[in-house]
């Protein structure tokens, strides 16, 4: 490719990050209810147009050409956002819940779109992270990293015993286990007392590296940074990160192994991939990814209880993977803002909101079966298909 | 030393009532190319399920060189040296030439979690190095299939789609090489063609072996040392081609004559 080409590619590339960037902000300031509508459809066309056309490809091939610079600038570009939104309350609390929701849906793309287990218990694995983290946050004096990885790291381990009895069988019975299990975590929070039953918990505020995230920081006179600006700051930070891990886990001899687990388990075998071993690692980093996100989120909140974990918002977090594109943790975001964001500013739909992802699931998978960014071929590094 | 690397003695397989292979005796020589023929349903696929470790044989012995093979799981058989293709192809068609090829070259790949995710550079220079073993391995088969190294197996037709199995098998350096009826769904151009890269396959390889399932006794009769008929689950001949085709019995069960 001549060097000109490339530096439209580039400059191409950062267009269109500022234009994500523009369109994220007047999103979660839009509040007239057909400005939202506007926007949302504005959105989902122009996805699908740049998926149509190729733009999106090769946006993602400039992207994956220089991963580490898009990771750099996407990055920058939303913690800029936060500066620029840092005393509207409730746009930094969608921004925060996005980037987690697509954190945790990049932990069931780890598990669905690779491995092939299709996880409905994403919500439940989240509510494992926030409730680990609440019980160790009030109880004990342990820093809150650890906090957090402790989530995280009961999401995996309580996800990893879950899975046992699923690797001996194929098919859907991973479906099957895994709706049993989100059912029976949101019975077992309500009638377990020492989680708080029905009402719940509440939760600390984070404190990391001695900043507590829920201090008030005024500006000014009568103006101050909400402290959400913090925990929005924080989960772009931590999607940025499980993006790369979930990117590197793609661009590696394990992406391929976990493609070979779901694509032909007879096949794989036979070429001494060990299934079982391949599942559980997917299961078990992807629910620690999920349980993460799940931490922050309930510290965020500053409460939770069993209704905010159902077998709905599962299906919500599942509805995020098969809009984005399985298989494409890049997609999972605009998906995440899109599924996340929408019900909470259109009251119109807000009722109707299972409905309408139901709805949404269904023309994806008979008109768009690969989601809005389709996932492209494996490029093991920058400049592959020149090796 | 004996140069017999493969033995089955009193191979049996059953399915419930149905007995899909019936006290087997088999013998593979270091190097060699026996044909495996019978008719539809006669066990030939069904013994290559069972060395391969996809059926547990339900009585026998199977004997690699010098250890014992006998109902061990696919991925150990692979790991003793043991490859094949599928007569139904069972590649991944969403993924890449390069990709369905290091599918078979598993037990070379690092599969930590951290050599993969945080040694980059060294991980760079290991798929850098499988590339260029793929490409060469392409390359004797077909330089324009060589070429498409990172094109989409769906994209591929049919031969070439042979061939990317073939060389699945082939890439790890196995011992043993099991083909279940390569030629199904090609031309008889095709079938020649693909017959020809074994042949100069072995004779690179000359260690090698190979049994090579087959409906075209014509092919059969070209390329193989050796062949075993089966009916029934059962052996009913062997010897070389020429000793099995006049075999009244084959003669019956398989080419139709009296």
């Amino acid at each position: 490719m001549s060097k000109r080409a490339a530096r439209i590619d580039i400059a191409l590339a950062l267009a269109a990050l500022a234009g994500c960037a523009l369109f994220t902000g007047l999103f979660l300031r839009a509040e007239a209810q057909w400005e939202i509508a506007v926007l949302a459809v504005l959105l989902a066309a122009t996805l699908y147009a740049a998926g149509r056309s190729g733009v999106a490809a090769r946006l993602e091939a400039t992207g994956a050409a220089h991963p580490r610079a898009a990771s750099l600038a996407a990055g920058a570009a939303m913690l800029l956002l936060v500066a620029l939104l840092h005393s509207s309350h409730f746009a930094l609390l969608m921004m925060a819940t996005v980037a987690l929701f697509a954190t945790a849906c990049m932990g069931l793309t780890l598990q669905f779109g690779y491995a092939g287990i299709t996880n409905f218990a994403g919500a439940a694995f989240f509510g494992i992270g926030g409730y680990t983290t609440a019980v160790l946050a009030t109880h004990t004096g342990v820093p809150h990293l650890l906090v957090l990885l402790a989530g995280g790291a009961m999401a995996g381990l309580i996800g990893s015993l879950l899975i046992l009895p699923i690797l001996r069988t194929r098919g859907h019975y991973a479906a099957l286990v895994t709706i049993a299990f989100a059912v029976l975590f949101k019975t077992f929070l309500e009638v377990n007392d020492a989680l708080g039953g029905p009402q719940g918990l509440k939760v600390p505020g984070l404190e990391l590296f001695g900043w507590a995230f829920n201090r008030r920081i005024p500006l000014g006179e009568d103006r101050e940074i909400s402290f959400f600006a913090s925990y929005a700051a924080l989960s772009i930070v931590l999607a940025l990160l499980a993006y790369s891990l979930v990117k590197r886990v793609e661009r590696s001899w394990l992406g391929l192994s976990l493609d070979a687990v779901r694509v032909d388990e007879t096949a794989a075998a036979c070429f001494g991939i060990d299934i079982a071993r391949w599942k559980i690692l997917a299961f078990t980093l992807g629910n620690f990814l999920v349980g993460l996100a799940g931490g922050i989120y309930a510290m965020m909140l500053g409460y939770i209880a069993p209704t905010s974990f159902t077998f709905g918002d599962s299906l919500i977090m599942v509805s995020i993977v098969i809009l984005g594109g399985l298989g494409n943790p890049l997609g999972v975001i605009p998906a995440a803002l899109l599924v996340v964001v929408l019900p909470e500013k259109l009251q119109l739909i807000q009722e109707y909101r299972f409905l309408l992802f139901a709805v949404v699931v269904m023309l994806i998978l008979v008109f768009r079966p690969d989601g809005l960014l389709p996932r492209r071929m494996r490029e093991y590094f920058a400049g592959w298909k020149r090796a | 030393m004996s140069s017999t690397l493969l033995s089955a003695q009193g191979l049996t397989v059953r399915f419930g009532g149905l007995t899909a292979l019936n006290g087997l005796d088999f013998h593979l020589e270091r190097g060699e190319l026996v044909g495996l023929i019978g008719p539809n349903g006669s066990g030939k696929t069904t013994f290559f399920n069972a060395l391969t470790g996809l059926y547990r044989p339900s009585a026998g012995r199977v004997q690699l060189g010098a250890d014992d093979i006998t109902g061990l799981s696919p991925q150990r058989v692979y790991r003793a040296g043991i490859t094949r293709t599928f007569q139904r192809l069972r590649l991944a068609l969403s993924l890449s030439v390069f990709d369905n090829l290091m599918i078979g070259n598993h037990r070379r790949l690092d599969a930590g979690l951290l050599g993969n995710v945080l040694h980059r550079a060294r991980l760079r220079a290991d798929i850098e190095r499988n590339v260029e073993q793929a490409r060469q391995l392409l390359r004797r088969f077909s330089a324009p299939l060589a070429a498409r190294l990172f094109d989409p197996v769906a994209q591929l037709p049919m031969i070439d789609r042979r061939r990317v199995e073939v060389c699945r098998a082939l890439i790890s350096d196995p011992r043993i090489l099991l083909l279940d009826e390569p030629s199904a769904g090609m031309t008889q151009e095709e079938t020649r063609a693909l017959m020809d890269d074994l042949l100069a396959t072995r004779s690179e390889h000359p260690e090698l072996a190979m049994v090579l399932i087959e409906h075209e006794m014509g092919v059969i009769e070209r390329v193989s040392d050796r062949c075993v008929v089966l009916n029934y689950g059962e052996k009913i001949a062997e010897g070389s081609y020429r000793q099995v085709a006049d075999d009244s019995r084959v003669r019956s069960a398989y080419l139709g004559e009296d």
